[in-house]
């Protein structure tokens, strides 16, 4: 079971960036107004943020980063690691860490690689992020999370469309001998790859001319390419449904801990419905739920950050807070963390203007 | 858990239904929007209400408000 903890590592910062464009669900003509409403509802996103083509997730992250080494005034040759957390990368080769590193001015020395999650990419980063730190004993690093999803996604698919945000996140991470441990619940079951899957593009299906482009009749008001994302809803439902209290619960029992001690649960953006059903398992009130969807949709990766930037920096930035945080998701892939934050640096969510 | 229990809850989870309208005999796609969404939202309530898990191809089924009662009623009696 990878249920494990990292010691000595401090969360310095987050910020959170998203492109300028706003896009209103209450525009969505491709349902009618009734079934426009009851989406809308269900799914608790009003309006979220599409980035235009030649915004790049990077793109995103980079602005967040250079707002957070102004504020923390960090020098740049003492940050020795870079992650990026995406599955929407600037190209197929090479990965986009390097790119970030170079463009962010940080020294040769530095290690950057990418990691290809979404959903629970936030988590996930963190633990290898601060695992990394925490045996390497290195000084200082940043870590990435975010995708652009609306590129890859069809306007006529209504399972999809009114769903995703994009955003890009970066966290600031330093290695601070006697920080509380965060704790770490990961789990996997790639047998359910197929719920969350943009099946074209890669080797398995190389893109082709003649099939990839092609829209295709899934079902009523459902309509894809091959470079679209499909979403199994009910799938992916009842998997984080059954999954997340589960690895909550284990989590707490392994940390010696319960779920009155925490102060926030931050949960992937995943929808409303989804979100609200796991609050409810857990028996934990809305306040202590926040909520980014209304504003921004899900944003991947970058959901539980911008969460803790749009909903609650001010109580971030004022003291200390007990955060479980837990992503679920493509993959599939699922996991929580247990940790403490002391005057976070959180600065006010960026916009990134139009190209 | 009883079914005219079970109708009430129903009946209060969703937009599209008035309270006091639907019976054990009412066909689901006569009597409101009985779409994905709308199928979502009753996974999300027996998940909660009962903590039963329902599939796609179980939830396809079911036709009448009874075989929804039907397919609760039968995870319950696999769990007790």
């Amino acid at each position: 079971m990878a249920l494990f903890s990292v010691p000595d590592i401090k969360i310095s910062g987050i910020a959170a960036c998203v492109p300028e464009d706003v896009y209103l669900n209450s525009e969505y003509d491709w349902v009618e107004e009734k079934e426009r409403a009851t989406l809308i509802r269900t799914i608790g996103v009003e309006q979220k943020r599409h980035a235009r083509k030649g915004t790049t997730t990077a793109d995103l992250c980079y602005d967040a980063a250079e707002k957070l080494l102004e504020l923390l005034r960090w020098e740049r040759k003492d940050i020795e690691l870079v992650i990026f957390v995406s599955q929407s990368r600037d190209y197929i080769i090479p990965a986009t860490a390097g790119l970030l590193q170079d463009r962010l001015g940080l020294s040769h020395a530095t290690m950057a690689f990418d990691i290809g999650l979404g959903c629970s990419g936030y988590v996930y980063g963190l633990s290898v992020i601060g695992s990394l730190m925490s045996t390497g004993r290195i000084k200082k690093a940043l870590l990435f999370t975010g995708d652009i999803s609306t590129l890859n996604t069809s306007f006529r698919d209504k399972s999809a469309f009114p769903l995703f945000g994009d955003a890009g996140t970066a966290t600031a991470l330093e290695y601070s001998p006697g920080t509380k441990p965060m704790v770490f619940n990961l789990q996997t079951d790639g047998s359910g790859y197929d719920a969350i899957l943009i099946p074209d593009g890669g080797i398995r299906n190389f893109a082709d001319k003649e099939t990839s482009f092609e829209y295709h009749k899934i079902s009523e008001g459902i309509y894809r390419n091959g470079f679209n994302i499909a979403l199994d809803g009910i799938q992916v439902f009842n998997f984080s449904l059954r999954e997340v209290k589960r690895n909550v619960n284990l989590l707490m029992e392994f940390a010696g801990t319960s779920l009155d001690e925490v102060d926030y649960l931050v949960l992937h953006q995943a929808n409303k419905l989804m979100n609200e059903t796991i609050r409810k398992q857990l028996k934990l009130s809305p306040v202590k739920v926040p909520l980014s969807l209304k504003e921004y949709g899900n944003t991947s990766s970058a959901s539980i950050p911008l969460t803790m930037v749009t909903q609650i920096r001010e109580v971030l930035e004022a003291g200390k807070s007990r955060m479980l945080l837990s992503g679920f998701g493509v993959g599939l892939s699922w996991g929580s963390v247990l940790l403490e934050t002391d005057h976070l640096l959180c600065p006010a969510i960026l916009v990134h203007p139009n190209p | 858990m009883n079914i005219s229990d079970f109708i009430a809850k129903v009946e209060a989870e969703f937009e599209d239904v008035e309270p006091g309208t639907l019976t054990p005999t009412t066909i689901l796609k006569e009597a409101f929007t009985w779409d994905s969404v709308n199928a979502l939202i009753f996974l999300a309530h027996v998940n909660v209400e009962y903590d039963v898990e329902i599939s796609a191809n179980e939830l396809i089924e079911a036709v009448s408000v009874n075989d929804l009662y039907n397919l609760v009623e039968s995870k319950l009696t696999k769990i007790a």
